[in-house]
């Protein structure tokens, strides 16, 4: 059952050809993992879901991604609402400079109209689910910068799920963090797949074989091979997939 | 280091000269100096709150009016403007900083202040005749110079200050930040006022007290069109007045060298650097304490 | 109206008043250099730069005592404060870095640069006038030199900081003197902001008014004595700007024309400068 499908995607930054025709199903309430060498796509792959390039004048976006029956591209939607199902994850931790409560309360408030016990129930929640509510409770009025980088990164997508989105990207979320802090995100994004759709871009190869179901390889912006992290790891079809998961490049 | 040196000395100099000269009239007239108002060379009595609440009502009109259009300015440039217009407009805006005091003073007295008499001042006193409060703030005679048209020069003069550095800030901002808020479905609207503005906090600050400063100290553009007038009556915001520059402007020259005119002078100046050092130490303890409070 | 109405609407209002209040200030801008523009051009011609002021009422006559006596006085305030602005800025960051002194200096310096430049014109009077018993040229470069100093200064230390330190360490580690680091390296690395700080000195000292008017006054004779009153063009636009006599009100505007124009083209060449890369 695909959450997300993406016809014969293109992308240009510029002149630059940056995703060539790329077609591929994500699967709901699974992790995907976009794997491949630095400069492969994968990030502007990933942006292209949440629109996030419409920020920049020239980058651009052609064919088709289409979530829920509705193409995502068409400019039919209004971004605004778009992202709010599309939450997103950076590779560096990004705390608004804002107490830890307003961080996550300042997404629901877009939305909602909440009393405050409401709004406290919610902002807890989020927290706990995103592991970090026993380590924050007694601090909530603190700036989300007194937090250490993988607490924030915690925070980041405690955020990011406050808002009750349908799918998770997450760009090299730990890229910027500590083995410990990696373990423990990675141990969250297993419990996250419970409720939400999961696309995770990571260099990590390792990561992505610990976390995901699904894998896409990409290189230069193509996609390779698509499949089960199972088969992909471990007999993949193509031989390019296989050179990249077995280090002889990248 | 010799040259450092000069700077400090350069300041403890330009205190203690200024204290000297002013000594006769501290002495003389003790703290009823800020009080009084009544500023009366022939009879050697002089009051400084004319020209003080001068100073410091024209200084807040500009604040109030400079503010939100230096914002709203390096909103458009950081976010609202095509890229290939960014720098022409940043450019022009920045030449406002450039063109010399004297002729924002000419320019003030001579062209925008009949404008002003007719366009603004005149409907606006006829609109608020007969309500309560607002009749009081707006009295007098609408010939375009005075208290309020100096505020609105002074204002013209400091945007550029205040609006370049609120948009070198704005520009520094991480990009990924604005890109989380961005994620979340924010409009620009409220990435800019709920994440990039309490970001650059610092900065923004910063800029607002350059530009307090350079109006607190603005001597000739105000001193074309405040009035020159050393009695206040009533709080009118359109009435003619005198800032502490304008009145050193035009006294000083003639300022008779016996009795305690040229002093009473003096320690006006030294009131005004003081105001100015204040406004800079609190600004300085400000960024300090956001820098503390773990900003970014 | 829901919640997302709501918030589009407000954003759509934010937007609008923040175009607003760019039209806001061009449109100043646009008035007061068509107005200077206009009014200067009419009085502009070749004896405007040949002729002395006129004696009052009559007719001809020109700025060129203005003219010569303001370049005298930016000359000198120049030539003088740069090389004290450029060492101390190079001691506050080179040197004392860390010493309480730079950081002492450093605030005094802030306070300097905040002050208001009449008040510098009543500290030179103090000291200066009153004691020669006259107003002088001299004395007006020194209130000159009060505000450019501290503008150099700012502008050299923030440039020299910019210097990444790890440029200086490369330096030490061929085993460079320090001064020889200093005067190769650095400030060449820092060369096009400091460049930009002098110009823009200059730029501010050459529009101020209020530092000469108790210091070099005016002269509405030609004369390059330094020692005497110096006439110069802001005063000199001051006093005829508002006099009762047309052909000193049309030399006034003229004059506002030149300094705008000179003062603008300082700027630009500023800004020309802080974009090139050594």
């Amino acid at each position: 059952m695909s959450k997300l499908t993406t016809r014969d995607l293109n992308f240009y930054y510029g002149d630059f050809h940056a995703l060539k025709s790329i077609s591929l199903e994500i699967p709901e309430k699974k992790v995907t993992a976009f794997i491949g060498p630095s400069g492969c796509g994968k990030s502007t792959l990933l942006r292209t879901f949440n629109q996030m390039f419409a920020l920049y004048p020239d980058q651009r976006a052609t064919g088709e991604v289409i979530m829920n029956g509705v193409n995502l591209l068409s400019g039919k939607q209004d971004v605004s609402l778009l992202r709010a199902k599309i939450g997103m994850v950076f590779q560096k931790p990004t705390p608004f400079p804002m107490s830890i409560y307003d961080n996550i309360a300042f997404g629901i408030k877009l939305y909602e109209q909440l009393p405050r016990s409401e709004l406290d129930l919610r902002v807890e929640s989020a927290l706990t689910r995103a592991a970090l509510w026993h380590e924050v409770k007694d601090k909530l009025n603190q700036s989300g910068y007194s937090l250490s980088g993988g607490q924030q990164q915690r925070l980041c997508i405690a955020r990011g799920i406050a808002i009750e989105p349908e799918i998770l990207l997450l760009d090299e979320p730990c890229s910027a963090l500590d083995p410990i802090s990696t373990t423990k995100i990675e141990e969250l994004i297993t419990e996250l797949k419970k409720d939400y759709t999961v696309v995770i871009v990571t260099h990590n190869m390792q990561q992505a074989a610990r976390c995901s179901d699904f894998t896409a390889y990409m290189y230069l912006g193509e996609l390779i091979e698509f499949g089960k992290t199972q088969k992909i790891f471990v007999k993949p079809d193509r031989k390019e997939t296989e050179d990249y998961i077995t280090g002889r490049f990248g | 280091m010799a040259a450092a040196i000069f700077t400090l000395a350069a300041l403890c100099g330009v205190i203690i000269m200024l204290g000297i000269q002013a000594w006769p009239s501290i002495t003389e007239f003790g703290f009823s100096f800020i009080t009084n108002s009544v500023w009366d060379p022939p009879n050697n009595v002089f009051g400084a709150f004319v020209p003080i609440y001068g100073t410091l009502i024209t200084s807040t009109i500009a604040l109030i009016i400079a503010i939100p259009v230096s914002f709203g300015i390096a909103l458009f440039l950081t976010e609202l403007a095509p890229a290939w217009l960014r720098r022409p407009l940043g450019t022009a805006i920045e030449l406002l900083a450039a063109i010399p005091s004297i002729v924002y003073g000419m320019w003030g007295l001579l062209f925008f202040s009949p404008i002003f008499a007719k366009y603004v001042q005149t409907p606006l006193m006829n609109w608020t005749a007969d309500i309560p409060f607002l009749n009081h703030l707006f009295a007098g005679a609408p010939i375009g110079i005075g208290l309020f048209t100096a505020g609105i020069i002074l204002a013209i003069m400091i945007i550029p200050y205040i609006a370049s550095v609120m948009r070198d800030v704005f520009e520094v901002v991480p990009p990924l930040l604005k890109e989380s808020a961005y994620g979340l479905g924010c409009t620009t609207w409220e990435v800019i006022w709920s994440v990039v503005l309490p970001y650059t906090k610092a900065g923004a600050i910063g800029g607002i007290m350059l530009g307090l400063g350079r109006a607190l100290g603005e001597t000739m553009a105000v001193t074309f069109v405040i009035g020159n007038s050393n009695i206040l009556d009533g709080y009118s915001l359109f009435s003619m007045g005198n800032s502490i520059t304008s009145v050193l402007a035009n006294e000083f020259p003639e300022a008779s060298l016996t009795g305690f005119h040229q002093s009473a002078l003096m320690e006006l100046g030294l009131i005004l650097f003081f105001i100015t050092c204040v406004v800079l130490s609190l600004s300085k303890v400000m960024l300090l304490r956001i820098k503390k409070m773990g900003g970014p | 109206m829901t919640l997302y109405q709501r918030r589009k609407m407000a954003n759509m209002i934010a937007l609008t008043l923040s175009l607003m209040a760019m039209a806001f200030g061009l449109i100043w801008l646009l008035w007061i250099l068509e107005t200077t523009i206009v009014k200067g051009f009419s009085a502009l011609s070749w004896s405007l730069l040949t002729e002395s002021t006129p004696a009052a009422g009559s007719l001809g006559g020109g700025l060129l005592n203005a003219l010569v006596g303001s370049l005298l006085l930016v000359f000198f305030a120049t030539v003088l404060g740069t090389p004290i602005g450029l060492l101390a800025g190079i001691y506050l960051v080179e040197y004392g870095r860390f010493t309480w002194l730079a950081k002492v200096v450093a605030f005094v310096n802030d306070v300097l640069l905040a002050g208001p430049s009449i008040v510098m014109g009543l500290f030179v009077y103090a000291v200066i006038v009153v004691p020669t018993g006259g107003y002088s040229g001299w004395a007006g470069v020194v209130a000159l030199l009060l505000i450019q100093i501290p503008i150099v200064i700012r502008t050299t230390e923030n440039m020299l900081l910019l210097v990444p330190q790890t440029l200086r360490e490369a330096a030490f580690a061929l085993g460079a003197p320090k001064w020889k680091m200093i005067l190769a390296i650095t400030l060449k690395a820092a060369r096009a902001g400091i460049m930009t700080g002098i110009l823009l000195g200059i730029a501010r000292i050459t529009g101020e008014t209020a530092p000469l008017l108790f210091t070099a006054l005016n002269n509405l004779f030609f004369s390059v004595d330094m020692s005497g009153p110096m006439a110069n063009l802001p005063k000199m636009i001051y006093d005829f700007a508002m006099s009762p006599y047309p052909r000193w009100q049309e030399i006034a505007w003229a004059g506002v024309l030149l300094i705008t124009m000179g003062v603008l083209f300082l700027n630009i060449l500023a800004r020309f400068f802080s974009r090139k890369k050594f």
